[in-house]
């Protein structure tokens, strides 16, 4: 079996394992949007690596050439990118409003305040 | 940044192009790669730039929140209603066939009207969002 | 010209009345136009549920692009009456919302609650009536930032972080569903579910479907927040206005669930995802863990909320017990307990809306004396909470009937008597408010306390007649129910 020629899907489960994982193990809020990003832009690769036809160009039809990637992954991720930033978007600014209310962005530091009467 | 006149002068000479490239990603996107996301944010950029180099007091002259709040509504309403168009001339929910009497002129104005209403709504909403963090000490 | 196109107007004219909504910056404005759009949502969604149940299921090419290239929205018996569910409680929670929301969210920000409310609603819609797998996210993505933006408004600080809690997980579970999209993309070569479906077989096997299945259903689990996966939602539904969380709490978990029933029956089809994969032993045991812990936890709450918040993870348990028996009378009892699980979760939590309203706060010891003070809506706590204990009469008691039946069919005793031996912990923390409200006196000088204002009593008194009317006449909802299950399950074979 050819373990390097799906190069593509390494280099997917690696950004995704490792904004996972930021996710999972950072307590700064901020951090872990940055994570949460890169384990949504990993699955935006995952779509456009999808697809690449093999001699394939741009699909805009042309005479010139007769094989055409596929147009359907990109359109497809252009909207989960909009969907991406719009989660950043909001998720910055809850971060925003919880740094005003708390005066951090540690999970800890927001717990030890939150256990004050 | 009233004093670094470098960054002032080149942000005056970009600032025409960055837009006029915005336009026509936007309206060269039936032909080739472009459309109105793209265009939304490349005009986008360029005011957040403005707003960067000159302050914000000044962008908030050019776009006043009351302006980018209408403007955002506005780009999601005229596509909304394009669809509505369509419908009350018989067709499908956005079926833009109809929109003309011929299905590819119809199919022209269609993409077009849409792609606007995109590319108004996306510029709006990034150049807000960069008001709404930016503003946030000001409070 | 509106009756062909209903499918597509149930979704546009709530995304409509968003901006405007916007335009108007006014609350007043911005409520009329709301409720306007919500109650056309309803009548679309009864009006389509009636043609699906004469003609059957509908099917709309959006865009005049025919079904396998363009999007396709599909309605059918499930998707029909859950539509119904949803916009149903939208026009509930909106006729209830203008006294609570004055209270707890600031005034200036009204429109914008107003403009979320409808995302929410266009969302979770359109995740309904759509037959496009992708579209699925899309329109997952549009209820859940809305969502968060909804409960974000709350007035405690720690509505802030529950819903950054719940933003994180949120976005893990559609990303997740979103790379099993991708993968099954990848094998078919479509991304319409009917088509999908009947090009799905000869792949099946293939390791990437099944794990385009794996990434699926932990994706709609976290969303449903089926136990282990619940944790951002007891803090989300105790922090958000008391509005919000009714809605919430009515809908959008159960059209997770929706998804859940749409994506194993419809794409994936009953036999691949219940017998080649351990899907279904594994949902089972994971669902009756969860009626039982959570609601023994909900038993120790001193906030009203959270309690119920814990019982709704709970409930969750129940209709995935159903969905997991892979029959028509558990699929039945599972689609059952869907739509009476919103009505009498919807009527205990505008139930303490009002209490909130009235009292400020949901803390169950300040409950005492409300008995007397407020009889209305403590009785109609009392009614509700009855149907959440299964009593007969109340919708409550057909769910449980169905999921035991369901459990006798396939001679699972274990499981019938866990669902009776459940019921006895819905005793144990209704019984707990009950008897602070009307057996604890009240704290000394708290005599101003009055019933909630009409406008408040009346739609959750809609509501709380629903349960009774639902649990007499049980055709209306088991009939359609059933009808769904077995076109679910027919739909494979």
């Amino acid at each position: 079996m050819d373990y390097f020629g799906l190069y593509n899907y390494w280099i997917v489960i690696f950004l995704m394992m490792t904004g996972f994982y930021i996710v999972i193990s950072r307590d700064n809020l901020i951090k872990k949007l940055i994570g949460l990003n890169i384990f949504q832009t990993s699955v935006f690769l995952l779509f456009i690596t999808m697809g690449k036809v093999k001699g394939g160009t741009a699909p805009i039809i042309n005479h010139h050439f007769d094989t055409y990637s596929n147009p359907l992954p990109h359109v497809l991720i252009l909207t989960a990118i909009v969907v991406g930033v719009a989660t950043m978007a909001v998720g910055l600014s809850l971060v925003v409003r919880i740094n005003e209310a708390y005066h951090t962005i540690e999970e800890d530091d927001i717990h030890l305040v939150e256990e004050e009467p | 940044m009233k004093r670094h006149s470098v960054l002032r002068v080149v942000a005056k000479l970009f600032l025409p192009y960055i837009l006029l490239f915005a336009l026509y990603v936007q309206f060269h996107g039936d032909f080739g790669p472009g459309g109105g996301f793209q265009a939304g944010v490349i005009f986008a950029a360029a005011f957040i730039l403005y707003a960067l180099i000159f302050g914000l007091r000044t962008a908030h002259k050019v776009a006043s929140a009351d302006l980018l709040r209408i403007l955002m509504a506005a780009g999601l309403l005229l596509y909304a209603s394009v669809g509505i168009v369509t419908m009350l001339k018989g067709g499908a929910y956005l079926d833009y066939n109809f929109l003309r009497h011929d299905p590819v002129h119809g199919q022209h104005l269609g993409i077009l009207l849409v792609e606007l209403g995109v590319g108004v709504t996306v510029a709006a909403v990034m150049v807000t969002i960069f008001f709404g963090f930016a503003d946030r000490k000001n409070r | 010209m509106i009756r062909e196109n209903l499918p597509a107007l149930q979704v546009v004219i709530p995304l409509m009345a968003a901006p405007i909504c916007i335009l108007f910056k006014n609350g007043r404005a911005a409520y009329g136009i709301a409720l306007a759009a919500t109650l056309f949502a309803f009548g679309a969604a009864i009006s389509l549920l009636t043609q699906v149940l004469g003609v059957g299921p509908i099917s709309y090419e959006l865009g005049g692009w025919a079904a396998p290239w363009g999007i396709e929205y599909r309605v059918d018996y499930l998707s029909g009456f859950v539509l119904v569910l949803v916009s149903g409680m939208g026009v509930v929670v909106q006729l209830f919302s203008p006294a609570s929301i004055k209270r707890e969210i600031d005034e200036e920000k009204h429109y914008l609650f107003h403009c979320a409310f409808l995302l929410c609603l266009t969302g979770l819609l359109g995740i309904v009536i759509t037959g496009d797998a992708f579209n699925v996210f899309v329109f997952l993505e549009i209820s859940a930032l809305s969502s968060y933006i909804l409960i974000s408004l709350g007035k405690h600080r720690r509505a802030l972080t529950s819903a950054y809690q719940y933003l994180i997980m949120g976005t893990i579970g559609s990303t997740f569903i979103l790379i099993g999209i991708g993968l099954l993309y990848m094998m078919t070569g479509t991304l319409n579910m009917a088509d999908i479906a009947a090009r799905i077989g000869p792949v099946a096997t293939t390791r990437t479907v099944l794990a385009a299945f794996a990434f699926f259903t932990v994706g709609v689990s976290i969303k449903m927040a089926l136990f282990p996966l619940h944790l951002w939602l007891p803090n989300a539904y105790a922090y958000a206005p008391s509005v919000v969380t009714a809605f919430l709490a009515a809908t959008a978990t159960k059209v997770a669930v929706y998804v859940l029933i749409r994506f194993t029956f419809t794409i994936f089809g009953e036999h691949f995802a219940f017998e080649e994969t351990p899907v279904a032993t594994l949902l089972m045991p994971l669902a009756l863990i969860g009626i039982v812990v959570a609601s023994s936890i909900a038993i120790f709450q001193k906030s009203v909320k959270r309690m119920l918040a814990y019982s709704s993870v709970a409930q969750i348990g129940y209709i995935v017990l159903g969905v997991s028996f892979v029959s028509v009378t558990g699929l039945t009892g599972g689609i059952v307990h869907l739509f009476n699980h919103a009505l009498m979760k919807g009527g205990l939590f505008l139930a303490v809306a009002c209490v909130v309203l009235r009292i400020g706060s949901d803390r169950i010891d300040d409950f005492a004396g409300l008995g007397r003070r407020m009889p209305v809506t403590m009785f109609a706590f009392v009614v509700a909470g009855l149907s959440m204990i299964g009593v007969p009469l109340t919708v409550g008691f057909i769910s449980k009937w169905f999921l035991i039946q369901a459990a006798i069919e396939k001679g699972w005793w274990p499981v019938a008597a866990l669902v009776l031996l459940s019921s006895l912990l819905a005793v144990a923390y209704i019984w707990r408010v009950v008897e602070i409200a009307y057996f604890r006196k009240p704290p000394e000088g708290e005599d101003r306390i009055t019933e909630a204002p009409v406008s408040m009593l009346l739609p959750m008194g809609a509501l709380i007649l629903a349960t009774i009317f639902f649990g007499l006449n049980t055709e209306a909802t088991a009939g359609v129910a059933r009808q769904a299950a077995e076109y679910l399950m027919g739909a494979v074979r």
